[in-house]
């Protein structure tokens, strides 16, 4: 218990070290070293890893950030994200970054890379166009040729072109990362008094900021020490959260739904980690290739993703089967269109098919949680009632 | 303020154009055409021309509800269903609509999608749109094109070869399908060919703001202007019609130097000459417009006019090279293009048309436009030294027009233009 705590004691300085202390450090070692911010959901570190780059999740400022400047950039009615990272570039605090990519997943996201754009920061600005047509010859090629001009600025920093061998190195570690990662879901779901969710989020949100090396070693130990019992069941209902995909939900209202009688077992927090269901595949498909096939074919549903013809509501009821679940949480951050567009298409599945489910607003700065924890304690109570 | 308000002869034929659609829209059911729902930015209305289908565009359904004062209803319809206060009202509202028996604007019945064509330029909301449709409609097909962004600043090859594989793979293989229609090339090179006129016509109407007094607002006026084009007009011998009536009128007020017509009549006196970023308000477009004519503040250009194309920056349609044409088109919409560009396309905007300030109408529900807004004018306020001034509104929920507020804004605002000036003169 001693290991564990030290271990997510470790992570949760990492994991909220808004100076990326440990990426610089990483930088620092070696002149041919980038560094490359991405935001929300989901970017393929591996092409970064394999040319001698560490890819870094930029998630906002949280609730260590208070704004002053950010909030010049938006109107109240944008969300909250990227004003903290707005502030982040103006308290540079982001100054040893080479580049940013900035995935398709909203027009607030695409417009803050503009943005950067017009900041002038770092060597290269790339919003990255996920494909939305998932033909392999069609969609696959396009998304390829996204990944190869990124891949082209980093040679035009540290003029390292990529091999299949280093590529398939890097897509090894990952797969790996992945792997563990879901390990410790699959175990928390098992067992969920053995950690809190509070816990895993810090676990794995550390990985966002340190070699992916490091933080498999980190996975490891934690799924050794996780694999002893401890702690004791609770009565508590065991509920998914979802829609806090892109704008992080604050660290103390994870723990707040927890508190008030739920188990998160499910949860797309920190989904980019998680994106990728199952390995990439470098047996049958060149390594570029698999890393392209895995997002047209082994992408998990996301609000970003057009889903026509493999209906979210349908992947979200199955995840409530798999995972064995009471009922589900929809916590969105405010204004986040693409969560609250698909709010009523989720829930009326809910409805359809007898989910309990709750639903609520949050920013990343939120500090008062005494409404929300009211309204899941008696989510929980209710379910725990009818049951 | 001149009172004689009279028709113009293109109002007319504009009018006519509208109802002559919602006829063919009426009679679809009998007549076997096929109804496709579409978008207004990156609309292919040629091609859903060549298949011989007829378009309807929710958008423009959801601001004819906002100008009749029906949108809010509808809106509280889609609210009672789960749709977040926060989100786009366009989307609201149609949905509002629709679950109140599809009935349109001009009180006639909206016929069902045969197919949902879902090319959604620059905003993802249309996508979010269209897969609530399609619960909707669940057995109705859609066809996806999607546009990649232009945030290199540049339309790469490899971005118009993904565009014409989607044109080749989905889009036309639906359109088949559902119109029972073999794709026919050559009548598509025609209908592009109508294009690239009235394109050239279109440019040289947002031209003749250059005069003192400007003979048109590009903005209130414009979006009536930009009326057919959005409609499904493009490609039409009716549109080469319209474009060429109403450019030889407004030549005729640029010969006579009057300045534009305004629901009350001729502006007489031009005080102000501005340009404007974002979407107009529609649930109380009269007030709103009138806000500024009373000011004697004219719209010498505005980004909205160009959602549906934007082709003073040297673009036209290629008859042929049709399919990349198409692509090419969806990619140079207004809200495709990447901040900078936007800054750039506006600051040309304010140079060539001797804009005295530049003024953004924010919409609350809309990021597409709106994030990123108060960055655009900070950059033009500093390379231009240009006044620059904000006000909020919606597109269609009236809860969020607030008369008071925009008025004391516009107020302060032309305050500043006047002393302005006064110390340029
Ligand atoms: S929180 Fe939602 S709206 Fe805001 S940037 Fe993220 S996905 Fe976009
Ligand atoms: S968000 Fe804006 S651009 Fe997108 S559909 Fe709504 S009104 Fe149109």
């Amino acid at each position: 218990m001693e290991a564990l705590n030290e271990i997510i004691k470790k992570c949760n300085e990492l994991a909220f070290d808004l100076n990326f202390t440990r990426a610089k450090e990483w930088k620092k070692q070696d002149n041919s070293r980038v560094l490359v911010g991405y935001m929300p959901i989901y970017f393929p570190r591996e092409i970064v890893h394999a040319a001698n780059g560490l890819a870094v999740g930029i998630l906002g400022g949280g609730d260590k950030k208070q704004i002053i400047k950010g909030d010049a950039y938006y109107q109240s009615y944008v969300c909250h994200m990227p004003r903290g990272i707005v502030e982040l570039v103006l308290d540079n605090h982001l100054e040893d970054f080479d580049g940013f990519v900035f995935p398709s997943i909203c027009d607030v996201i695409r417009n803050l890379s503009g943005m950067f754009q017009l900041f002038g920061k770092g060597k290269f600005v790339k919003y990255l166009d996920f494909p939305q047509n998932f033909l392999p010859e069609v969609g696959g090629e396009f998304y390829k040729s996204e990944l190869q001009h990124i891949l082209n600025e980093i040679k035009k920093i540290n003029n390292i072109e990529i091999t299949d061998e280093s590529l398939q190195k890097s897509i090894e570690l990952f797969n790996k990362n992945r792997k563990l990662t879901e390990e410790i879901y699959n175990i928390r779901s098992e067992f969920p008094w053995r950690i809190t969710a509070a816990d895993v989020y810090s676990i794995v949100r550390a990985g966002f900021v340190i070699p992916v090396e490091e933080h498999n070693e980190i996975l490891e130990e934690v799924i050794k020490l996780l694999k002893v019992e401890n702690g004791e069941p609770l009565d508590k209902i065991r509920v998914i959260v979802i829609g806090a995909f892109c704008e992080q939900p604050p660290l103390s209202l994870i723990k707040t739904i927890e508190l008030a009688g739920c188990y998160i077992i499910e949860d797309d927090f920190l989904l980019g980690s998680r994106w990728i269901k199952g390995d990439m595949n470098t047996t049958k498909y060149s390594p570029l290739d698999s890393i392209v096939r895995a997002y047209l074919e082994q992408s998990t549903f996301s609000s970003s993703v057009y889903d026509v013809d493999n209906p979210k509501e349908l992947r979200l009821l199955n995840q409530l089967k798999e995972r064995k679940v009471d009922g589900i949480i929809f916590a969105a951050p405010s204004f986040c269109d693409p969560a609250l567009l698909d709010h009523p298409i989720l829930q009326k599945a809910c409805d359809d098919n007898n989910v309990r489910y709750i639903s609520f607003l949050y920013s990343e700065n939120t500090g008062q949680f005494k409404v929300i924890k009211e309204q899941v304690g008696t989510f929980s109570d209710s379910i725990k009632l009818w049951a | 303020m001149s009172k004689s308000v009279s028709k113009e002869k293109s109002m007319i034929i504009q009018k006519e154009m509208i109802a002559g659609l919602l006829k063919e829209l009426g009679n679809a059911k009998e007549t076997g055409k096929k109804v496709v729902y579409t978008f207004v930015p990156g609309n292919i209305s040629e091609l859903i021309l060549a298949f011989d289908m007829l378009p309807v565009y929710p958008e423009i359904n959801a601001l004819q509800s906002g100008m009749r004062k029906k949108s809010e209803g509808f809106i509280l319809d889609a609210e009672k269903l789960g749709h977040s206060e926060d989100v786009c009202t366009y989307v609201k509202c149609d949905v509002g609509m629709m679950i109140n028996g599809n009935i349109g604007p001009s009180g006639e019945k909206i016929p069902a999608p045969d197919l949902l064509l879902l090319s959604y330029t620059g905003c993802f909301t249309f996508m979010k749109w269209f897969e609530t449709l399609k619960r909707l409609y669940p057995n109705v097909p859609v066809a996806l094109l999607h546009t990649p962004y232009q945030e290199g600043h540049k339309i790469t090859p490899e971005m118009t070869k993904y565009m014409v594989k989607q044109l080749k793979e989905e889009v036309i293989p639906k359109m088949e399908q559902v119109s029972g229609n073999k794709y026919d090339e050559e009548k598509l090179k025609k209908i592009l060919a109508n294009s690239s006129k009235v394109e050239e016509t279109i440019i040289k109407i947002f031209d003749t703001t250059k005069n003192r007094p400007s003979p048109i607002d590009a903005y209130f006026a414009g979006v009536y202007y930009i009326g057919p084009i959005n409609n499904g007009f493009r490609g039409t011998p009716e549109a080469i019609d319209y474009y060429n009536e109403l450019y030889k009128e407004i030549m005729d007020r640029v010969h006579k130097g009057l300045g534009p017509i305004t629901p009350e009549g001729e502006m007489e006196k031009e005080r102000f000459r501005l340009v404007v970023e974002g979407p107009p308000n529609w649930t109380h477009f009269r007030e709103f417009w009138k806000l500024f004519y009373d000011m004697g503040a004219v719209i010498v250009a505005s980004s909205y006019t160009k959602v549906g194309g934007v082709y003073d920056m040297g673009f036209r349609v290629n008859p042929d090279k049709p399919l990349e044409s198409l692509a090419d088109y969806c990619m140079n919409c207004y809200t495709n293009l990447n901040l900078e560009q936007r800054v750039e396309l506006l600051s040309k905007c304010i140079t060539d048309y001797h804009a005295d300030g530049f003024l953004v109408n924010s919409i609350k529900s809309c990021n597409s436009f709106s994030a990123g807004q108060l960055m655009i004018m900070q950059q033009l306020e500093l390379r231009l030294e240009i006044p620059v001034g904000f006000i909020e509104s919606d597109l269609v929920d009236p809860r969020y027009f607030s008369y008071a507020n925009i008025k004391n804004r516009l107020e302060s605002f032309f305050q500043m233009l006047e002393q302005r000036k006064l110390i340029l003169d």
